[in-house]
C-alpha cells in the first residue's frame, strides 16, 4: 500500500503546486478588490461608493462555479478568449474579492470615530489619516476574518476541475480511473492534502493575530 | 452573439431545474443546522475526548473543499460501507456535513451570549443536562442568531451547482445538458448565471424583511 501511494506522491505533488498556484494569484486578485471596494464603500464620492457597492453586491450574489463556467465557456464567444489559470484567478478573484470588500469595509467602520476627530485635529492630511491611523487599526481587525478568506479561496480552486485544470482534486480523480480499488484510500489522502494546505494558511495568521493583538 | 428567441426558450427549460436545486438547498440547510446544533452542544461536553475529537473533526471539514467531500461520500462511501446514495442524498449529506460546520460556530455565538447566571440558575434548581439545555438555554441562543442563519441558505443555495460533479440535475447540469444539444454556449451559461444572481438577491431581500419583522417582534 505505501509504495503505492509513494507512487501516487508525484503527480498529486504536481496538482498541489497548480493548486497553491493559483490560490496564490486569485489571492492577489482578490486582496486588490477587496482593498479597492471596501474602500471605495467608505468614500466621500457617492459615485464611488455605488461602483463598489455595485460590484460588492454582484459578485456576492453571483455562485462561484457557475461565474467559472462563464469565464471559461462563455467569454470566449463575447471574443475574450482566457487561458485556462486566468479564467480561473479572474473567477476566483472578482468573488472572493467580494467577500472580501465586506471584510475590508467593516473592519474600517469599526474604528472609532474619535480616531478620525482626533486626525482632523491635528491637521492631518486624508491620505496620512487613511495610511497612518485608520489602516494600521483596521488590519488587525481584518486578519482573522482575511484568514478564513483565504481558507475559502483555497477550498474554492478544487472548482478549476471542471474545466479539466490539472490541479489537486483533477490529479487525484485520474489516479482513481488508474487504481479505481483504492479509491476511497485517495479520496482521504486528497482531503489530508487540502487540509495541510489550509493549515498552512490559518496557522501563520493565528500567530501573526496573537503577535498583533497582543498590546491588548 | 444573442439570440433572443433561443434565449427564452433556454430560459423555460432551465427554470424546470429550480425544484431540484431548492430541494437541495432547503435539504442542506436542514440538515446543517441539525448537525450544526449537536456540534456546538458536543464542543461543550464535559468529557475532554468528546470535546477535542469534535473540535478536530469540525475543522477538518471546514478546511477541505465541499466537493472532495462530495467525491469521498459518493464513490468511496459505497467501497467502505455496505451504503450507497442516490446524488441527491450524497448531496444533501455533503452540503449539511460542510456547513454544519459554519452552522455550529453560529450556535457557539449564540450559546456563548446566555449569561452565565442562568447555566448557575439551572444548577441550582437541581434541572437535568436536558432541561436545561432544551427550556432554558437553546430558547435563549437561537433567536439572536437566526439571521445569521439565513445568510448561510444563500451560500448553501449558491453552492448547488457543485452537485452537478456527483450527477445531480440542477442548473449547471441543466445548462451543460442543453449546450451539449444545442451548440450554443453564451444564452444557457449566461442566464444560469443571472438565475442565480436574481435567486440570491431575492432571498436576501426576503431574509432581511424577515430578520426586521423578527427583531421587531423580539424588541416588543
Amino acid at each position: 500500500m505505501l509504495e503505492t501511494v509513494l507512487k501516487w506522491l508525484p503527480f498529486l505533488g504536481q496538482g498541489a503546486l497548480v493548486t497553491v498556484k493559483i490560490t496564490l494569484l486569485s489571492g492577489v486578485l482578490a486582496m486588490a478588490l477587496a482593498m479597492l471596494s471596501g474602500l471605495g464603500r467608505t468614500s466621500t464620492f457617492a459615485l464611488v461608493r455605488l461602483i463598489a457597492a455595485g460590484y460588492i453586491e454582484l459578485f456576492r450574489a453571483a455562485s462561484l462555479l457557475v461565474l467559472l463556467f462563464w469565464v471559461y465557456f462563455a467569454l470566449p464567444i463575447a471574443g475574450v478568449e482566457l487561458s485556462k489559470t486566468w479564467s480561473a484567478v479572474l473567477a476566483i478573484g472578482l468573488n472572493i474579492g467580494a467577500y472580501g470588500g465586506e471584510i475590508v469595509r467593516s473592519s474600517i467602520q469599526a474604528i472609532p470615530s474619535g480616531q478620525y476627530e482626533a486626525s482632523i485635529a491635528l491637521n492631518l492630511s486624508p491620505f496620512r489619516r487613511l495610511v497612518q491611523i485608520v489602516l494600521p487599526q483596521a488590519i488587525v481587525r481584518m486578519l482573522p476574518p482575511m484568514g478564513n478568506l483565504w481558507i475559502e479561496m483555497l477550498k474554492s480552486t478544487s472548482l478549476v476541475y471542471f474545466i479539466t485544470m490539472s490541479d489537486l482534486t483533477y490529479e487525484a480523480m485520474i489516479l482513481r480511473n488508474n487504481y479505481y480499488n483504492d479509491t476511497p484510500v485517495i479520496f482521504g489522502l486528497l482531503l489530508l492534502i487540502y487540509y495541510a494546505l489550509s493549515s498552512c494558511i490559518s496557522l501563520p495568521i493565528n500567530w501573526l493575530e496573537r503577535r498583533m493583538t497582543a498590546w491588548r | 452573439m444573442w439570440d433572443w428567441d433561443y434565449a427564452a426558450e433556454v430560459t423555460g427549460i432551465l427554470l424546470k431545474a429550480i425544484p431540484n436545486v431548492l430541494l437541495a438547498t432547503l435539504g442542506g440547510f436542514v440538515l446543517a443546522a441539525v448537525l450544526g446544533l449537536a456540534f456546538a452542544a458536543l464542543i461543550r461536553s464535559r468529557l475532554t475526548i468528546v470535546r477535542n475529537a469534535t473540535k478536530a473533526f469540525v475543522h477538518f471539514i471546514r478546511s477541505t473543499p465541499l466537493l472532495v467531500q462530495l467525491f469521498f461520500l459518493y464513490y468511496s462511501l459505497p467501497m467502505i460501507t455496505p451504503f450507497s446514495m442516490t446524488a441527491f442524498l450524497t448531496g444533501v449529506l455533503g452540503l449539511g456535513l460542510h456547513y454544519s460546520t459554519y452552522m455550529s460556530e453560529v450556535y457557539r455565538s449564540g450559546i456563548d451570549g446566555v449569561a452565565k447566571g442562568q447555566w448557575e440558575a439551572s444548577t441550582a434548581l437541581n434541572f437535568s443536562k436536558r432541561r436545561t439545555w432544551f427550556s432554558v438555554i437553546l430558547p435563549q441562543a437561537i433567536p439572536p442568531v437566526v439571521p445569521i442563519m439565513g445568510n448561510y441558505l444563500i451560500v448553501i443555495f449558491k453552492e448547488t451547482p457543485t452537485l452537478s460533479a456527483i450527477t445531480y440535475i440542477e442548473l449547471l447540469l441543466r445548462a451543460k445538458n442543453e449546450i451539449s444539444v444545442s451548440y450554443r454556449v453564451f444564452e444557457p451559461y449566461t442566464i444560469t448565471g443571472v438565475i442565480f444572481i436574481v435567486g440570491s438577491l431575492l432571498m436576501s431581500l426576503a431574509i432581511s424583511r424577515l430578520q426586521k419583522r423578527w427583531m421587531r417582534k423580539r424588541a416588543a
